[in-house]
């Protein structure tokens, strides 16, 4: 297994290259060393998780590969390594795949562009840490490269850095995921204090003698621990844009849309799951309260993303919305599970984080082609193009499918799992899920619509369809949107490595198939036609429609926090106090320095003969002391 | 020799300020001699009469015209300066009235050139070689220094 | 020769002479004519020396040679200053210790 390190070893590589010789090297060169390195990796990816899924019985823990990095103390040492296990093969597969895809797409999304090679130099660096991400063996490595992705998404999001709306997105992404961050390390630091380890083989075992400490000390009602992993938890929730840290997702889609397609759809904001997932049998044994807090804001933001997404009309925006919406329930999952037989919950949010990948992938390459075709994001400008864009179309139906959640499409199963785990745990939970699938039938079929069918529109430039390299990686991901859902994937990954059997729960199936169903006919029903119906539902609900199209002035609220409360409260009295009395201060040792010189200026006249007088008069005067001392 | 010393400070022509320092300085060599120290004496002749007082002749020369007379010095620092000089000179000699010099009977050691030379290059006890050294340096940096200093720049010309 | 003129006699010389030096060095203004004053300090300064050797010290002649040093110093002394006031004369056309102040603050 040791060539699993060239799976993350080759994207490096790539982006060194690229990196250092942009400028210097062809663009076609660039962009196919890239996608070969990450095909590469792909490959090896595939080979992993064949080997390590078929070809041995038990899926223990393997660690083929680990270096001391940094060693404190006898007992305190941060490795780097590789940590292969259920989740982190699953993880690589995913990563490798779309990532190979995505790079793939690029190769004729970005045609042309300025500064081609730094883009796929940035594509290469987001794979490698993500990579570096997954298979981390310990929680400081993990950070490292927690903190690696965010920047490489930052450079990515940024990526029209002339656009100032690119640059403010980058910089939200960044301030957002940073101060989330923040919670993270906080988190990180109390937890290793405690356990005196950062490595998950040791603070992964349920038996680890330290937690009866933390758990034992109480703050604020909540053991340490609960506090540690809650921190840990924000700095998941910053990354997955969980609420109230999802600011930055929408504006994030500022970046080219092989980028959202790639980070803010596929991979990176799924870390905070995967973070989550990592830690989760101490979650699951030691600190149920948080997990308790995990479930809350997984459910709270996927009704609160899908009901925003409802009423957007630029299409990457809605893809965002419906992201964060998506990865609620991959949280609301985690959040509901339980450690060993019981987890179908864990083995449910992996699934739906597998099956999402592929699906939200393809819808968000959709939107790059539609994009790409007529130059514009705002889905009221768009209609009818199923005439123009055929395969778009085909592939776009599918992944809106999928994503509804309809039958044999991956997402069904994935959902459907999710909906199950929660019934099990907490029937409020269950009904609002339930509803909220409905709902995301509805807004992905109001954006199918009125993209591909409503009204016969006239375009500025004439749609086409996107060139051959473009719709290769959205058929290979249409292809695994609809067969993903096949895959027993509760034999693969589950909690405690065990296999774990899953039945499906016939009564939640219909429901979620029934309630999508609705979704869907409500939409075609408003949205198939041009018809004023819809405007006249909004119109009747005012003020929800008003509100959810400005998502619920979070980003406001946000505003009024820092600008009003903070700046005004906090920052201005301290900056007052800097000024006039720290300044002053110092303003004043260098006013009296300054006045002090130019009163003795004078003394130094530059004449030699007046030092000369000043001397002899000095010399006399010390020569009469002495004199008449000693007499 | 004062009042040499005395018309080389006062004198209004620069050049010949310059001479009364030349007899003064003779003066000195001609004390030498009358003690009995006939090198130190030529040696004052040469290097102060005939080096020093050459040189500055020759700035003179280089920087002023021949006829030019030195502006008086303002009466009030005249005045002050003298009170200083004179207070000095006042308090030097009070201190050597009160002084009891104990003057010695020793035979004195001859200073000839031979001997003087053996000192001067000698390292054991009352050998002077370092000193020599040192000051050798000193002319030969001082030399370079005020050639360096007193060239014309080269994009002068 | 001078066996019988007492030492005070010609220190009270030279300590006139070194004052007369310091006279010339304060009320001159030309550059060189203070350097005379220099001069003269420094010579009366050597006699001094020579003379305690002569009279306190004769079986040792190291005033002697501090005489000698001090001949080459202001040899030196002399040589860079008035280097030093050549160049200065070629630059300001002056050598009037009172424009000299360039350098002040």
């Amino acid at each position: 297994m040791s060539y699993v390190i060239l799976i993350i070893a080759l994207p490096f590589a790539a982006f060194v290259i690229n990196g250092l010789l942009s400028g210097k090297i062809p663009h076609r060169f660039a962009g196919w060393l890239a996608t070969g390195a990450i095909g590469v990796a792909a490959v090896l990816a595939w080979l992993t998780a064949y080997s390590y899924f078929f070809q041995s019985t038990s899926f223990e823990k393997i660690i083929p590969f680990q270096i001391t990095w940094l060693s404190f103390t006898e007992t305190l040492q941060i490795d780097m390594g590789i940590l292969l296990d259920p989740i982190s093969v699953m993880m690589l597969v995913v990563i490798t795949t779309v990532s190979l895809m995505v790079f793939l797409y690029s190769l004729g999304y970005m045609q042309g562009e300025k500064g081609f090679v730094r883009y796929y130099a940035f594509l290469s660096l987001f794979s490698f840490s993500m990579l570096g991400l997954v298979v981390a063996t310990n929680l400081f490595q993990l950070y490292m490269f927690w903190e690696l992705v965010g920047v490489s998404s930052d450079l990515l999001i940024g990526y029209y850095y002339d656009k100032p709306e690119a640059v403010a997105a980058a910089k939200k992404a960044f301030i957002v995921t940073r101060f989330a961050d923040f919670g993270f390390l906080v988190g990180i630091l109390l937890l290793s204090y405690y356990t005196g380890t950062f490595d998950f083989a040791a603070i992964t075992d349920p038996n680890h003698t330290a937690f009866t400490t933390m758990t034992g000390s109480l703050f604020l009602g909540l053991s340490v621990l609960t506090w540690a992993l809650m921190l840990i938890f924000m700095g998941g929730a910053g990354k997955s844009a969980m609420f109230p840290l999802h600011i930055w997702l929408p504006d994030a889609m500022e970046g080219p849309t092989p980028v959202s397609a790639l980070i803010h759809a596929a991979t990176m904001v799924v870390a905070g799951v995967f973070l989550v997932a990592r830690m989760f049998p101490v979650f699951s044994f030691h600190a149920p309260e948080a997990l308790d807090a995990v479930a809350f804001i997984g459910v709270f933001t996927l009704l609160f993303a899908a009901i925003i997404a409802c009423t957007q009309t630029d299409i990457k925006r809605i893809l965002a919305f419906s992201t964060m919406s998506q990865i609620g329930y991959m949280m609301l999952a985690l959040g509901v599970s339980d450690y060993g037989d019981q987890g179908l919950g864990f083995t449910a949010s992996m699934f739906h984080l597998f099956t999402h990948a592929f699906f939200k992938a393809l819808l968000f390459l959709g939107a790059g082609s539609i994009i790409h075709a007529i130059h514009s994001n705002d889905i009221r400008e768009m209609g009818n193009l199923r005439k123009h864009q055929p395969v778009t179309h085909i592939v776009f139906l599918i992944a809106c499918l999928a994503i509804a959640g309809i039958p044999p499409f991956a997402g069904f199963f994935s959902k459907d799992e999710i909906l199950a785990a929660t019934l099990n745990s907490s029937p409020v939970y269950f009904a609002i899920a339930t509803f909220t699938a409905g709902l995301t039938a509805f807004y992905m079929f109001r954006l199918y619509f009125l993209v591909f069918w409503n009204r016969e529109t006239v375009y500025e430039y004439k749609p086409h369809e996107s060139s051959f390299i473009m719709l290769v990686p959205m058929i290979v991901l249409a292809v695994g949107s609809a067969v993903a859902g096949f895959i027993p994937f509760g034999k693969f990954v589950s909690s405690d490595s065990q296999p774990l059997h899953i039945e499906m729960n016939q009564t939640v199936a219909i429901l979620s198939i029934v309630v999508a169903a609705t979704g869907i006919l409500i939409a075609w029903a408003l949205y198939k036609k041009e018809s004023p119906l819809s405007e006249k539902i909004a119109s009747t609900l005012n003020g929800l429609y008003r509100v959810a199209l400005k998502k619920f002035y979070i980003d406001e609220l946000y505003v009024f926090i820092t600008k009003k409360i903070i700046f005004n409260l906090i920052s201005k009295p301290i900056a007052w106090f800097d000024r006039h009395v720290i300044d002053a201060l110092m303003d004043f040792t260098a006013t009296a320095t300054n006045k002090v010189s130019a009163e003795i200026k004078g003394l130094q006249s530059g004449q030699l003969q007046h030092y000369a007088y000043i001397f002899l008069s000095g010399v006399v005067l010390i020569v009469l002391i002495m004199i008449f001392n000693y007499t | 020799m004062i009042i040499f010393s005395l018309m080389a400070v006062t004198s209004r022509r620069i050049l010949r300020a310059a001479v009364y320092l030349l007899f003064a300085l003779a003066g000195t060599a001609a004390l030498y001699f009358m003690i009995d120290y006939q090198f130190l004496a030529a040696v004052q002749l040469i290097v102060y009469a005939g080096g020093i007082v050459v040189l500055i002749i020759f700035s003179i020369l280089l920087t002023t015209h021949i006829n030019e007379k030195l502006e008086k010095p303002a009466p009030g620092k005249v005045f002050i300066t003298a009170v200083l000089a004179l207070g000095g000179f006042v308090l030097t000699v009070y201190a050597l009235t009160q002084h009891n010099f104990v003057v010695s009977d020793l035979p004195q050691t001859e200073a000839t050139v031979s001997h003087i030379g053996e000192k001067l290059l000698g390292y054991g006890e009352g050998g002077y070689v370092l000193p020599f050294e040192v000051i050798s340096i000193l002319l030969l940096a001082a030399m370079i220094g005020a050639i360096v200093i007193a060239k014309r720049k080269a994009s002068d010309s | 020769m001078m066996e019988h003129v007492p030492i005070s006699h010609v220190l009270i010389v030279t300590s006139a002479m070194f004052f007369i030096g310091v006279y010339g060095f304060l009320t001159r203004r030309n550059l060189v004519t203070m350097l005379i004053g220099v001069e003269l300090m420094l010579n009366a300064v050597n006699i001094n020396f020579v003379i305690f050797d002569r009279y306190l010290y004769p079986d040792q002649i190291s005033g002697h040679f501090f005489a000698l040093f001090i001949i080459a110093i202001a040899a030196a002394e002399a040589a860079v200053a008035i280097a030093i006031f050549i160049n200065l004369y070629r630059n300001i056309r002056s050598i009037d210790v009172e424009e000299v102040d360039k350098m002040k603050y």
